[in-house]
């Protein structure tokens, strides 16, 4: 089946072409060079004047796992009048902040998206993690496994032992767990608040393992490149939503060293204390140091307003959080001796001071850094807006007299405490194209997605060139997946699975010795009733038998160092 | 610090023949570290069986027949006779959901498509929690967190050991501790008279406490509780026959203890507005937070209840209780519960699940009824369609989430028997629908 998609107005990062007429050609759900002359084209999309992108990727989005479902089960009122009919083709669901799974697969699909993230998959929720992911239709999905909260990786580095013993455990992990990638949240935090220590800055130390977050994120950032995975370790810093925690960031940003680093929903980590209200942006100081850091890349978490769930691993800061929940109901969990979560409802107002310069600060990061490939699309699904804002957020980046016009409705004591106005830039389609394509794919290693270069997967989103922004984005008119029209005029047409990426490091079986030992003395669950295999993945998805359809695919890792 | 990486390993190396690591779907735990071996009688639990366990495990299954209207037919016959009932039913009413992920998934899927109403048969016990996390919420822990960290555990009026034969054995009773090489003794409180505490033994187990009030009069007790924590001291001498020194004492001991435990099984409390006993508990729970650490752990989630409750939550957004009559999910958890609808005539057809325990069988209906059940199921007069299938983890694998929300289970194919599985039935039957 060769597919020509004609004469579109190509933007395609990754390949460096910026807004260019050209053709395209996918043969069997793969993109192919230009056929020779003459060659039976089998079908054809004529694309003149229209927009030709990869599929979006999502790489930080809490989709699956069961901080999210207790967020479901949490808020009915929020699934209420938010309600999605089945259709022939689709099934069921609801949600506003946080909808159900399959609504979550198709509402990304009908925005053009074809891949999200799940950021924050404990260890031993993994197995649930996957399952919830496989509900999710239509995208490709993969996951970030939490470490350094739990007490094996704490006992083992406060034990000082051998950093390959360390980079084995982490590689373990990731296997059983199908991880892509490793993240790390509150560094020792989760763990310190389960010993009643209430905040953990950058040096400040665990009061039983003794542990700084320095040494935490320092060990995983080394581990992670040393282990050849793509991504660097994706850090959910110190002092989330705390006045004053941009100072955690800037000296994160400092300690790395040079090494890799991903700063997550950084516009919750870019707070002051400046000024009356004690609450300032600190989103110059951090794009300022970042600009000079090309080691360090970040995602927003931008927010918006309206209600949302904010969903964290974060057990301690969530905690602190919930005297802002809205409505008055949270939960908060510790897990496993591996990790924790938090659920708490949030409705950010515009006419909140607080609420307002977030959402100024988010816009103020992604406008002040300069380098695109290095800052991701993200609200942070669901925590700072629900995901199908994204379109909006697009608008604001992209058009300076909207971006204005919305900053003036908002809280007076912040417009005065933003910069915002003085800002000048618009994002063009071609970093649009790069922080919502380019960038994710090639952060987190994904080699055949986000760029429409011969051997990419024919994930390719079609937009009407609208002047409004937020319209085009909204409704595409053509997603492909695979080479499969999947929607039309943002309307499925097609239902598929999506696949499930991971990353395998090389690691010394030997470690499993003293892990299954470990899981016997101390755990519930047996070290090989913990890792989920291939097959348990494979089911959930679309019920193949395993490698039929390549529902798991495996990125590949650099070798490994030592 | 335990030096972990010295530590032996447990228990004597497993028979040669044995099947070891096994997960056990008979109760909400899902202890996964029973030991089965297979001779010429059937499966037989060698190791770490309660006897949950070796009822679920040992029974035998053979001989069932599917049948129409009492008489045997082939499973092609029986799934063709349920799916033009299906089909003609305006409210079919999907009950019992005795199964595991995949089985629930599959009655989602038909119950989306046919228009049903999903609810689970033990949902009465688990809204005395959805309620309160869906009006307050609360801080809860798990198994693991609870073994290593908990040094007070209180038990709320619950018969754990009725429901949950291994708990004090796995969680209370343990001799290793993350935190140390030599854990103190536990102390466990039981708010509540004549409940079981012949599983509170053992060296991990220090003094055990009962404040022996009446079952029903619990809420009493621990709304005394929570105001001594509160710091408004009772001004009664006794509250439900309590002494309100003891209830001091034990305000006292939360607060001085590094992590108390509340643990308490929904089932359990069946009395009327036990929802407010949770309530209470959880508040008290965030109190305790304010200065130190405390958390709740509520057990119960027998019979597949959580994943049920969970799956359901993640396709439909709502944790059981929804009509997809109108083709969105509607929840009402008042209106759909399934019991109040038979009672009330609501309803045209009855298809009950149950995958576990005979004794989990379909409530007297005027209606007819499907059973998807274990053989030897507790029937009520004959149904219109009996498909006799597969335990999960017994007769086909599959996966279990486990009482505490967080940890879900691989369940191994024992090939007790050549049972279908739950999940392949209600596929064929939307697929033919």
């Amino acid at each position: 089946m060769l597919i020509k998609f004609t004469g579109g107005t190509v933007y395609d990062p990754a390949n460096g072409v910026n807004g260019e007429v050209r053709d395209i050609y996918a043969r069997d759900g793969r993109i192919v060079a230009a056929p020779p002359p003459g060659t039976k084209i089998d079908q054809e999309y004529s694309l003149q004047g229209r927009t030709v992108m990869a599929g979006a990727i999502d790489p930080h989005s809490h989709i699956g796992g069961g901080k999210v479902t207790i967020g479901r089960m949490l808020l009915p009122e929020d699934h209420q009048g938010h309600e999605v009919a089945r259709t022939d083709l689709t099934r069921s669901g609801c949600g506003h902040a946080v909808p159900s799974t399959m609504t979550t697969g198709y509402r990304y699909a009908e925005m053009g998206y074809t891949a999200a993230f799940e950021p924050a998959m404990l260890p031993a929720n993994a197995r649930q993690a996957h399952l919830e992911m496989g509900d999710t239709p239509m995208i490709d999905k993969g996951a970030f496994v939490m470490l350094g909260n739990d007490d094996f990786f704490l006992r083992s580095l406060a034990q000082k032992k051998d950093f390959s013993f360390i980079k084995d455990y982490i590689a373990f992990t990731m296997h059983a767990a199908q991880a892509l990638a490793v993240k790390i949240v509150n560094p020792g935090g989760i763990s310190a608040f389960k010993f009643n220590q209430r905040q953990l800055d950058l040096d400040e130390r665990h009061q039983f393992y003794g542990l700084t977050p320095r040494d935490i994120i320092l060990t995983l950032a080394r581990g992670m490149k040393e282990l050849g995975v793509p991504h660097p370790i994706h850090i959910h810093g110190c002092n989330l939503g705390v006045p004053g925690s941009m100072h955690s960031t800037l000296a994160t940003i400092r300690a790395a060293e040079g090494l890799p680093l991903h700063l997550t929903h950084i516009q919750f980590h870019s707070y002051g204390t400046e000024g009356d209200m004690k609450f300032s942006s600190g989103a110059p100081q951090i794009a300022e140091l970042l600009n000079q850091h090309s080691n360090v890349s970040i995602d927003i978490g931008q927010i918006m307003f309206g209600q949302t769930c904010t969903a964290s691993g974060d057990s301690m800061r969530q905690y602190g959080n919930t005297k802002s929940a809205d409505p008055k109901k949270w939960v908060v969990m510790d897990i496993e001796c591996d990790n924790g979560c938090g659920v708490v409802p949030m409705t950010y107002r515009d006419k909140s001071y607080v609420n307002a310069l977030q959402w100024a600060i988010g816009l103020e990061l992604f406008l002040l850094v300069n380098d695109p490939w290095r800052i991701f699309l993200t609200t942070d699904h669901p925590n700072g807006a629900p995901f199908y804002y994204y379109p909006h957020l697009i608008r604001l980046l992209m058009d300076r007299t909207f971006r204005n016009e919305m900053l003036e409705k908002l809280h007076p004591g912040a417009q005065a405490a933003t910069i915002l106005k003085s800002l000048d830039r618009e994002y063009s389609l071609y970093e649009i194209a790069i922080m919502t394509r380019a960038g994710p794919a090639r952060s987190l290693g994904l080699r055949d997605r986000g760029h429409l270069g011969a051997g990419a997967t024919a994930d390719i989103t079609v937009y009407e060139d609208l002047a409004d922004r937020e319209a085009m984005f909204k409704t595409p008119l053509f997603v492909f997946k695979n080479g499969e029209l999947i929607v039309r005029n943002g309307q499925v047409v097609k239902v598929v699975a999506g696949a499930t990426h991971v990353a395998r490091p090389e690691y010394d079986r030997a470690i499993e010795k003293p892990l299954r030992e470990y899981f016997e003395r101390y755990h519930t669950v047996k070290l090989d009733n913990f890792r989920l295999s291939d097959q348990e993945i494979v089911d959930s998805n679309c019920g193949h038998t395993g490698g039929e359809c390549g529902c798991v695919i495996v990125q590949p890792c650099g070798p490994r160092t030592s | 610090m335990t030096n972990w990486t010295q530590a032996k390993g447990p228990g004597d190396s497993p028979k040669s023949n044995a099947i070891t690591d096994v997960a056990c779907p008979f109760c909400g735990l899902v202890c996964d570290d029973l030991e089965m071996v297979r001779d010429e009688t059937g499966l037989k639990v060698a190791k770490n069986g309660c006897e949950k366990a070796v009822a679920g495990f040992e029974r035998k299954v053979d001989g069932a027949r599917p049948q129409v209207d009492g008489r045997d037919v082939d499973i092609e016959t029986a799934i063709r006779a349920a799916t033009d009932l299906i089909r003609k039913s305006s409210l079919p009413l999907y009950g019992g959901l005795g199964t595991d992920v995949d089985g629930i998934r599959a009655v989602m899927a038909l119950a989306d498509k046919s228009g049903g109403v999903v609810d689970h048969a033990l949902s009465e016990g688990q809204y005395r929690n959805f309620r309160v996390l869906q009006t307050t919420g609360w801080i809860m822990t798990t198994l693991t967190e609870t073994r290593n960290r908990a040094d007070v555990i209180i038990v709320v009026g619950s018969d754990i050991q009725k429901l949950h034969p291994r708990f004090f054995e796995r969680i209370v009773n343990v001799e290793q501790s993350l935190l140390t090489e030599t854990p103190a003794k536990r102390t466990v409180y039981f708010i509540g008279k004549g409940l079981d505490q012949s599983g509170v033994k053992g060296p991990r187990i220090g003094e055990v406490i009962t404040l022996p009030c009446e079952l029903e009069r619990i809420d009493e007790v621990v709304s005394a509780l929570a105001a001594e924590i509160k710091g408004t001291p009772v001004g009664a001498d006794s509250v439900a026959g309590v002494p309100t020194a003891d209830i001091r004492a034990l305000s006292e001991r939360c607060k001085a203890s590094a992590y108390p435990v509340f643990v308490w099984a929904p089932p359990s409390l069946a009395f009327p507005n036990a929802d407010l006993v949770v309530n209470t508990v959880s508040d008290l729970v965030k109190d305790l937070n304010v200065k130190g650490r405390a958390a709740g752990l509520a057990l119960g989630g027998n019979e597949g209840a959580i994943s049920a409750g969970a799956v359901c939550s993640w396709q439909s957004g709502y944790p059981l209780r929804v009509s997809f009559s109108s083709g969105k999910p509607d929840y009402d958890f008042t209106r759909y519960a399934i019991p109040k609808m038979l009672a009330g005539g609501e309803g045209d057809l009855l298809v009950w699940l149950a995958s576990f325990t005979p004794d989990l069988g379909p409530p007297p209906a005027s209606i007819p009824t499907i059973v998807l059940g274990t053989p030897g199921i507790k029937l009520n007069g004959t149904p219109a369609v009996y498909i006799p299938i597969g335990t999960p983890g017994v007769d086909h694998g599959g996966r279990i989430i486990r009482v505490d929300n967080v940890v879900s289970l691989p369940l191994r194919d024992l090939g007790r028997s050549s049972l279908p599985k739950a999940a392949d039935v209600l596929a064929a039957i939307e697929l033919a629908l």
